[in-house]
This record gives structure tokens, C-alpha cells and sequence, in this order.
């Protein structure tokens, strides 16, 4: 029998493995994370008093029926958690498990790695206080903390206001939520926002809640700097007025949507292609997920669409691996598959519209900011780099000249908002900029580990 | 390493085992199931000083992809705070031990 590996159990890799079980397959599924369910349906440890039926709120039904359906399944997988995937050469999958290096073959592979945070970077966003909008609801569902007392919620992002919700609802005040796409912006976006109206309808909600809380809600903001002395102590910006306000708070959440994890996609072999709507380079694929033979992607990890994408990608991804294995085709269910996908998307990319990546305010950040947190580039060493004759205007010569993008994260975190001042500066869209180009490991990992089966 | 109030709140109650775990040298009472991470930012610590500059970090994305939260234990060499629970006993740094490490 073919060996079918999944990687990554979020909804895309549970519905995929679904899917191949109920045709008497046994995949492997691989995951990063300790428990399945991905980063949005995580589910917290057994011993942490928290009402996930509550935080979840409308999610809580589709939250509790995907894990009961992976625990369903769990006997009919060969389920690896906490099982780091750093290199792919070939069929060959390079694992790191509980500090040991092993190997494993895959006739099909199929990705479904996820997303994390967008950021952009802003005066002051090292400082101990600033996390990830996604890792502010982590800290709550995985160990029951808030990231501070008084927490700023900044980016341009449908979960600023989630994630606010969630954390007055756990007993957080929230200072501020403060997006930077106008109102204007979202106003046109709203007719692609109609297609999928349960969504839309939990954003509103979400902007009805807040307000009756009495938390300032802005939209159009240009965020200036994130100010203390050692930790976060404010959150100074301009309103669409024009007017500095200064927000007290002990911590920022920072956000503009997701970016999928596609490092694993390029090692074996996806090629990308730049997206307009996401500002984001993309991995190609066929509707069904094909990025070329034996390779498939689904989920956020594919094209940023949500848990309900998710789930739809990775059905379809595996009904095509059945099919390539020579399945009868199973037209009606994909049909269906296909058209919901395709309506999910596109509803993402209204999103993405109505929450967008702030490609001038970032070209237009001070030379001083830093832009890579690992390597403490700032700003101005990038433009200076290209400034110089014959100075690189592509981001992985950036990145060779002044190692930003070189360090521990690989790029993941200043990886979108060097692309966007690269492309500033040299007077290019974020297409003309590049990518950053994935290396093994994918993740840093002991030599003592990668030598037991080097790449 | 301390800052005037921890950075994280727990809102919500673990009830696993009490464990005791230390770090730079200072003792801290722990839960079973709690990151290193969330320990080390509800007792009022930050987790390390940057390599280039020394001003405090304490971690940035909490899902295992910025790395920005290593810390370093006698035991086990690097680990990532954010995503690795603490065991009973753990001797923790937030700088590497003197001597040759990868």
C-alpha cells in the first residue's frame, strides 16, 4: 500500500485523514503541536479549568465536533505529535521527535502546516508585553493567561475584535482596539462579505460588543510606537482625525491577518506565485490542492481561508491523492467541495481587502525601526544597503547583505514587512521584491540531531 | 530579572501537580501542563536579555515559529518556553551555560 503522510493536524489534516480512512487507508498524520486541532481549535491540557464551550462562543459547536471526530479517528492513524518536520528531500521526510533525528518515506504528502501572524513592525515591538494577536488567544486556551491586565489590540484583523471579546469575557480590560484599514475600505469590501454572512454577522457582533463595553474602537489608525521603560507601558498612534492619542496599557497584541507557513511547501518542491489580494506569496496549485505529483496542500497553510476552508481543502486534497491512486472519482462530493471552497476563498479575499496588509504606512516606517527581531536589523540598514551602488533590490540579496531575515524565526516574522520596504525603496510592487526562499531546517535544530540524518 | 507586575494573568486554574522548578537560580512554584513560558510571566520575570544589545525579550508569537523565547536548562540544553511544559526539578537559564553548546 502507498504511503500517505499528512502533515499538520488541523482541520485540513483531520478532515484529509479522515476522508483516506473511510477508504481503508492508514496515513500518518504529523504534528507539530502536542495535542491535534491545529492553532484556532486548540485544545487546552485536561488539567486547565477553562471553559472553552464559552470562549468559543459560535465556533463552539464546530470546535467540539472536530475533536470528537479526531478522536474517532485517532486508532485508525498512525498519529505523531510533537513531531517537528525540519527537512524534505525527495519521498525522504527529515523528523525531530523528543530530540531524536529519524526519517520517513511518502509515496503522497500532504501539507496542511497552517499560518501564523502577520506583523508589521513599529517603534517598540520588542519590548517584553508585545505579542502575536494569535499568540494572545494561545496564551489563554493553552494556559489559561492573558498576555497583561490591560491589553492594546493593533493591526487590521476580523480576530482584533475575537480576541478583545475573549479576553474582557476572561476578566482583561481591553484599552483599545485599534485597526489601521478606514472604515472606507471596509465599506467596499462589504459585498464580497455577503457570501459567507455567518461570519460577517460574528464581526459585527464582535464591533456591537465592544461597544457596549465602552472599549474605543478606531479604524484607519497610523500606529507610532509602542513606549516603556523595559515593558510595555502605552500605545501611542494617530487616529483618522489626524490626532496623536496615547493608550496606557501593559500589553499589545499585534496582528494583519494570517501568512501561511509554507516553508515545507518549498522544499519539496511547490513553486509560488505573488497574490494581490494578500500582498502574500502563495504556493500554486490545482483546485483540487495538486502543487506537482505526490505533493498536496490544504488548509491556511495553502491560501488563507479559515477553519471551514480548511476543512473543505483538505477533503478535496484527499479525494485527489484517492483518485491519483487510481480511486473512482467521486464527482457529487467534490462538486460540492469545490464550490464551497471556491465561495470561502473568496470571502478571504474580500476580508483581506477590508483588513489590509498596510503596505504605505509600513514603506513610510522611520529608519530607526527595527524590522528583524532576531538579528536586530533596523529599517534603515536595509535602505542604506540598497542605497549603495548597485544595491540589491531583491529580498534574498537584502537578507545576504544584512542578515535580515537570517536568523532563528527564518524570516517568518519580518519576512512580509521587509518584502514590502524592499519594494519601497526600489520603487517596486511586492511582487518585484521576492520571497524569501525556504532552507533546511525549516526550524532551528541541535547539529548533534541533524547529524544522525543530514539532508 | 524582574519587571514591576508579571506580564500574564492567569485567568484560569490548572490542576495538575505542584512541581518546583528554578530558574537563573531563583526557586518557582509550578503547575504540571504550565510552559515554561507562563511561568516564567506570571511570577514577574522576563525570559532573557537579546543576544545583540541586551534589551529584555520575553517572547513575541507563543506558537513555536518566532523562536523568540529560548531559554536554556542544565538538563536539556535549548528549549523553547513557549511550547515545552516544565518538569518537576527543571534547572533553567535564560543565558547559555558557559563552555562549548550548539
Amino acid at each position: 500500500m502507498s504511503s500517505i503522510v499528512i502533515v499538520g493536524a488541523g482541520p485540513a489534516g483531520i478532515a484529509a485523514a479522515e476522508l483516506l480512512c473511510s477508504h481503508g487507508h492508514r496515513p500518518v498524520v504529523i504534528d507539530e503541536g502536542e495535542r491535534a486541532g491545529g492553532q484556532g481549535y486548540r485544545r487546552p491540557s485536561p488539567d486547565l479549568a477553562l471553559d472553552m464551550h464559552a470562549l468559543m462562543g459560535s465556533e463552539a459547536g464546530r470546535y467540539e465536533a472536530l475533536h470528537r471526530r479526531f478522536a474517532a479517528l485517532a486508532e485508525h492513524i498512525d498519529y505523531r505529535p510533537r513531531t517537528l518536520v525540519w527537512a524534505i528531500e525527495g519521498r525522504t521526510l527529515h523528523l525531530l521527535y523528543d530530540g531524536r533525528a529519524e526519517t520517513i518515506e511518502a509515496d503522497q504528502l500532504l501539507l496542511a502546516t497552517g499560518a501564523m501572524d502577520r506583523v508589521a513592525p513599529l517603534p517598540g515591538w520588542t519590548l517584553p508585553g508585545v505579542f502575536t494577536l494569535g499568540g494572545a488567544q494561545v496564551a489563554l486556551k493553552d494556559q489559561g493567561c492573558l498576555i497583561g491586565r490591560r491589553v492594546a489590540f493593533l493591526g487590521s484583523s476580523p480576530l482584533l475584535l475575537l480576541a478583545a471579546k475573549q479576553y474582557r469575557q476572561m476578566g482583561g480590560t481591553v484599552a483599545v482596539i485599534a485597526d489601521t484599514t478606514g472604515l472606507a475600505a471596509k465599506a467596499t469590501a462589504l459585498p464580497g462579505l455577503l457570501a459567507s454572512p455567518r461570519t460577517l454577522l460574528r464581526g459585527l457582533g464582535g464591533m456591537a460588543g465592544a461597544l457596549r463595553a465602552g472599549t474605543p474602537l478606531l479604524h484607519g489608525v497610523t500606529p507610532l510606537a509602542i513606549a516603556g521603560n523595559g515593558h510595555v507601558q502605552s500605545l501611542l498612534l494617530r487616529d483618522a482625525a489626524g490626532r496623536e492619542r496615547r493608550f496606557t496599557c501593559d500589553a499589545v497584541a499585534l496582528g494583519y491577518g494570517l501568512k501561511p507557513e509554507t516553508q515545507l511547501a518549498d522544499l519539496a518542491g511547490a513553486r509560488f506565485v505573488y497574490d494581490e489580494a494578500f500582498r502574500l506569496f502563495l504556493p500554486e496549485t490545482d483546485a483540487f490542492g495538486r502543487a506537482r505529483p505526490g505533493l498536496y496542500l490544504a488548509g491556511d497553510g495553502a491560501s488563507i481561508g479559515g477553519a471551514d476552508a480548511a476543512e473543505a481543502s483538505g477533503a478535496l486534497a484527499a479525494h485527489a491523492i484517492l483518485a491519483d491512486l487510481g480511486g473512482a472519482p467521486a464527482a457529487a462530493e467534490v462538486r460540492t467541495l469545490t464550490r464551497k471552497l471556491a465561495r470561502l476563498r473568496g470571502f478571504q479575499r474580500s476580508l483581506a481587502r477590508a483588513f489590509a496588509w498596510p503596505a504605505s504606512q509600513i514603506r513610510a516606517l522611520p529608519d530607526d525601526t527595527l524590522l528583524c527581531r532576531c538579528e536586530s536589523v533596523t529599517i534603515g540598514t536595509v535602505r542604506a544597503a540598497m542605497a549603495q551602488a548597485l544595491g540589491p533590490i531583491e529580498v534574498n540579496r537584502v537578507k545576504a547583505m544584512t542578515r535580515c531575515g537570517m536568523g532563528r524565526c527564518q524570516g517568518r516574522v519580518c519576512g512580509p514587512a521587509l518584502q514590502e520596504i524592499v519594494a519601497g525603496a526600489s520603487g517596486q510592487d511586492g511582487a518585484g521584491a521576492g520571497r524569501l526562499r525556504g532552507q533546511a531546517p525549516v526550524k532551528p535544530i541541535a547539529l548533534s540531531a541533524a547529524g544522525e540524518s543530514t539532508p | 530579572m524582574s519587571t514591576d507586575g508579571a506580564q500574564f494573568m492567569r485567568v484560569a486554574t490548572r490542576r495538575g501537580a505542584a512541581i518546583a522548578v528554578e530558574f537563573d537560580g531563583l526557586p518557582l512554584a509550578a503547575t504540571e501542563g504550565d510552559s515554561i513560558l507562563a511561568v516564567l510571566l506570571t511570577n514577574g520575570l522576563i525570559l532573557r536579555r537579546h543576544e545583540f544589545g541586551s534589551e529584555p525579550r520575553s517572547g513575541f508569537c507563543l506558537m513555536g515559529a518566532c523562536q523568540d523565547c529560548w531559554v536554556w536548562s542544565v538538563q536539556g540544553g535549548r528549549l523553547r518556553a513557549c511550547t515545552t511544559p516544565v518538569a518537576d526539578g527543571m534547572i533553567l537559564a535564560s543565558q547559555p551555560p558557559a563552555g562549548p553548546h550548539e
